[in-house]
């Protein structure tokens, strides 16, 4: 949403109701979305989506614009999120210590070439559901970089405002996520492979 | 048999280039690399294929996702955004 995001700032910071409406109407359906991603239930993914807007409700007024509009709501949503998984799991941590920043990625194992089934196969309602299991395979940190970046589109450089990490960072986690989210994919089509494969032949 | 592992060699050097490449954003030289060693390695290009794949599929899945009524609904009231529901 970032290139489509015309609002009247001053008015929002003024306390404008109408255009606060407006910024609420255009971006609540992403917001909600990556929320749901994030949390991976719809109930969490509600109360959040509120407690989102109602953060950027009052936090508006000292909006300082060194990030545009909608990384600046993506940061304040992201952080709802990750308040409502350190609630879950309080022993977990969610920092940098899980692995997430080291150098090498974890090699690939799984060699399952699913990229020849059927799309309508791959994006089934079971393939969606398995799109959706396997980024809650994610740590919080990596979920939230892969989702900014490849679902919502951000660029580097608006994850790493969003997230408040560096650009390496956000590099380093886009390539472990999308490994994990590939071995997790792989791991699940590869019986269906190995069977289209014995079709084959 | 393919005896190629990727523990070990250029495999495991390319690793940490994937993610650039499958962006379109990786640099000429690493990128000629990467693409002479992909024609001789069929495992790495599974893995680059599978990988594009996985960026691809998600891409798509999050085109039919929106916000439920009711949920938007509680959301503009939440916010004593009533009068504005009309909008939507």
């Amino acid at each position: 949403m970032s290139d489509r995001l015309n609002f009247d700032i001053a008015a929002l910071k003024a306390g404008d109701r109408s255009e606060f409406a407006r910024l609420v109407e255009e971006t609540s359906p992403k917001i909600y979305r990556l929320l749901l991603k994030m949390l991976g239930d719809e109930a969490d993914a509600e109360d959040a989506l509120q407690d989102a807007y109602l953060k950027a409700l009052r936090s508006l007024p000292n909006f300082e614009e060194r990030s545009s509009l909608s990384t600046w709501l993506y940061r304040i949503a992201v952080n709802e999120a990750l308040m409502v998984i350190r609630k879950r799991k309080p022993q977990v941590a969610l920092g940098e210590d899980n692995g997430e920043d080291a150098e090498d990625a974890p090699a690939p194992v799984e060699l399952a070439d699913f990229c020849c089934l059927p799309e309508g196969e791959l994006m089934s309602g079971e393939g969606k559901r398995q799109l959706n299991r396997a980024v809650q395979t994610l740590s919080p940190a990596l979920r939230a970089v892969f989702l900014l970046r490849d679902v919502e589109d951000l660029s580097v450089r608006e994850t790493a405002e969003a997230l408040g990490v560096s650009e390496q960072v956000v590099k380093t986690r886009l390539l472990r996520a999308r490994l994990k989210l590939r071995e997790e994919l792989s791991a699940y089509w590869s019986e269906r492979v190995a069977a289209q494969k014995v079709e084959g032949e | 048999m393919d005896e190629h592992t990727h523990e070990h060699g250029h495999c495991r050097d390319l690793l940490g280039s994937l993610s650039d490449y499958v962006d379109g954003t990786l640099g000429e030289l690493l990128c000629a690399d990467l693409e002479e060693h992909l024609r001789g390695c069929t495992n790495c290009r599974v893995v680059v294929d599978t990988l594009r794949k996985t960026v691809e599929l998600y891409h798509l899945e999050s085109e039919d996702d929106c916000l439920p009524p009711t949920v938007r609904e509680r959301l503009f009231s939440k916010l004593d955004l009533e009068d504005y529901l009309k909008f939507g």
